[in-house]
């Protein structure tokens, strides 16, 4: 090594070319969310009035609530399978609770704190015990979902006070509903937390290489507990939304929306073996799913059909840069 | 005596006679010979698709899409009975395992030559082979009236005093045994698990072997499709929706690390029995089956504390030696 005489400067953040925002992920989604927003609008008279596109939204922000939460989950290596069931499990003690008497600050207050104590117990079993999170989170997803069934089995949960409802149904402003505007809050505040703090950087550190972080000082374990018990809140807080928005519960209510969650997780860009992504990928992803889902029903395209449409948008979108590299270098196949 | 306390197979065995032991308390009749037959066919087709995830568990993979393959090739194979009722039912069983195949070769392929991570090529085709049922079956159900006798009847015949799905799940066991223990594919996919990188220095082809578990999980997926359908009678977009967890609990319950490289035939069909024991017994001890879910939770969290024991590997934590000295 030759000798420097100052400490070499590191800058904060690398230079990038204007390119690499071009051909960026988040460039991709955002011209296909162009293509079929255009498609949409073209295929049904209904698409562009304000409040179709008002509708089309509540397609996506609650299991885009989740996402969020999820994502950093994800950049650090770890997964949670049973959002679906806190949302779950969280209704039906909201719904136990109306049945007492409570109100509507109760209600969200028990909705949040379900959704922190579920999140909370998966953390320590990932941190404490060292276990793998798919494995504890497909058991724990079965634990939670089934308390729910144990206290509801095939009744429903009625009766919600009328102030509850505003928090699925109300509008904030004209067309803005209360679950868009909390949507676009939260993506901000995890936009920030994620890109502008260190925690941010000690999750994507995480997900790139943990024993180097341990040895670095970074506290892996609490930092994952953290995760664990934020994504559990975005759940009960999407639980609020869920269960205010149908006004009533049922045990098998979100069925499969985990999978739905870490599809736009995935779509947005973020490695499903951790350490790289962004919250605009994932918000990004979340507006796509919702224009599909909404442009599809629209043409009388049946749910399932539409399930279809995902899949492949997943598979192709994240196929297609790999594809596209390899063509470049001539060594496909 | 102490090289056999070891195995994990002889304590998941010994829960089990506990749990039937338990059982047995409150219902006399469920260690009979002849039920405890009866709770292996009935988890036969579980059994069957434990192994075909586990080859896959074992290559560090997942397979979520085993259920939507099912659904799809049972959908497949009942619409092709009712159209066409002569056609043997051997042959039917041969036309699942290759329709199997190829669902199962898409995500093989997807995985090894664009080495998308298995549980993103899954989530997507779990979807898409779902939809793809809605498609060809334009939404209809495939009822029991429009099936021929046969196509129902053939699981059900008695053989040398079993049903011939009990022997069909009897036959997987001992192939997957088999080609497990026997045979260098058996080794490779071990091997893999274990350490990738090491197995290319070995000279194994780490992307082929992965899309050869992927095929056999997609013809696993395929011949249960055929079984599910005969069995419970109906064929509808809706079959098996969400069992692709059970499956993967059923492997975890059996020991078999999420993580690649650990686990066996054995512990996967016991896993695969544990679940279908719980789920066999609750009706008959008057609980309500909607216990049934938390119970098998509870039951996959126990089973990953306790595999999580065995699998700490020495040395791979070297800051908490270093605490301790």
């Amino acid at each position: 090594m030759t000798d420097a005489p100052h400490p070499r400067h590191i800058p904060d953040r690398l230079d990038k070319p204007l390119s690499s925002a071009v051909f960026s992920w988040e460039a991709l989604l955002v011209i296909i969310a162009v293509l079929i927003f255009a498609v949409n609008s073209f295929a049904s008279p209904y698409f562009l009035d304000p409040w179709s596109l008002s509708d089309l939204t509540f397609n996506f922000t609650e299991k885009g609530l989740i996402a969020l939460a999820m994502a950093l989950l994800i950049i650090s290596g770890e997964i949670d399978l049973s959002v679906a069931a806190i949302v779950a499990l969280a209704s039906t003690m909201m719904g136990m609770a109306v049945q007492v008497g409570a109100g509507t600050p109760v209600l969200v207050a028990i909705g949040i704190v379900v959704g922190l104590a579920c999140g909370a117990f998966n953390g320590l079993l990932v941190t404490r015990l060292g276990l793998p999170s798919i494995v504890v989170t497909i058991g724990t997803m079965s634990l939670f979902r089934g308390i729910a069934f144990i206290i509801l089995g095939d009744q429903a949960y009625k009766g919600y006070p009328e102030s509850f409802a505003f928090f699925g149904q109300g509008y904030v402003w004209w067309v803005f509903s209360f679950e868009l505007a909390l949507f676009l809050v939260a993506a901000l505040i995890y936009w920030f937390v994620l890109h502008g703090t260190s925690f941010g950087r000690r999750v994507f550190a995480i997900g790139n290489n943990p024993v180097a972080c341990q040895f670095s000082g970074v506290r892996v374990g609490r930092i994952k507990f953290i995760l664990f018990c934020l994504t559990g809140l975005m759940s009960g807080i999407a639980s609020v939304l869920i269960t205010s928005r149908l006004g009533s519960t049922r045990p098998s209510i979100a069925q499969g929306y985990e999978l739905e969650a870490i599809t736009m997780v995935v779509l947005g860009g973020i490695s499903i073996l951790g350490g790289a992504g962004s919250i605009l990928g994932v918000v990004l992803a979340a507006f796509i799913m919702g224009l599909v889902t909404f442009g599809l029903g629209l043409l009388n395209v049946p749910g399932i059909e539409m399930s279809i449409f995902i899949g492949l948008l997943l598979i192709i979108v994240i196929a297609l840069p790999i594809v596209w590299r390899r063509l470049r270098e001539g060594r496909f196949a | 005596m102490k090289n056999f306390l070891k195995y994990r197979e002889t304590w998941l065995l010994a829960g089990i006679a506990v749990l039937i032991g338990l059982i047995s308390t409150r219902f006399p009749g469920f260690a009979d010979p002849a039920n405890l037959r009866q709770v292996f066919n009935d988890t036969s087709i579980l059994m069957i698709l434990a192994l075909g995830q586990m080859v896959v568990i074992l290559t560090r993979s997942i397979d979520l899409s085993m259920a939507s393959n099912l659904c799809f090739t049972g959908m497949v194979v009942a619409m092709l009975n009712a159209a066409h009722p002569a056609i043997p039912i051997p042959l039917l069983i041969v036309i699942a395992l290759l329709v199997g195949l190829v669902l199962g070769a898409i995500n093989g392929f997807l995985v090894w030559r664009l080495n998308i991570p298995s549980i993103v090529v899954t989530l997507g085709t779990l979807t898409i082979y779902r939809g793809a049922t809605f498609v060809v079956s334009g939404g209809a159900w495939v009822n029991a009236d429009q099936m021929s006798p046969d196509f129902i009847n053939f699981q059900r015949a008695a053989f040398l005093g079993l049903p011939v799905l009990s022997w069909i799940a009897l036959l997987v066991i001992a192939l997957f045994f088999l080609a497990m223990t026997r045979t260098q594919i058996g080794r490779s996919i071990h091997a893999i698990g274990v350490n990738p990188t090491a197995s290319v220095y070995a000279g194994i082809d780490v992307g082929r072997t992965k899309f050869i578990v992927f095929c056999i999980s997609g013809m696993i997926g395929g011949l249960a499709g055929y079984l599910w359908i005969s069995r419970y009678v109906i064929a509808s977009v809706e079959v098996a929706n969400g069992y692709e967890l059970n499956i993967i609990a059923a492997c975890v319950i059996g020991g078999i690390s999420i993580a690649g490289g650990i686990g066996s035939v054995g512990g996967a069909v016991l896993g695969a029995l544990f679940l279908g024991i719980i789920s066999n017994a609750l009706p008959v001890i008057n609980i309500s089956p909607f216990w049934q879910m938390a119970i098998s939770g509870s039951a996959i969290i126990l089973a990953v504390v306790l595999n999580a024991r065995g699998e700490r590997r020495q040395g791979r934590i070297i800051l908490r030696k270093a605490e301790a000295a």
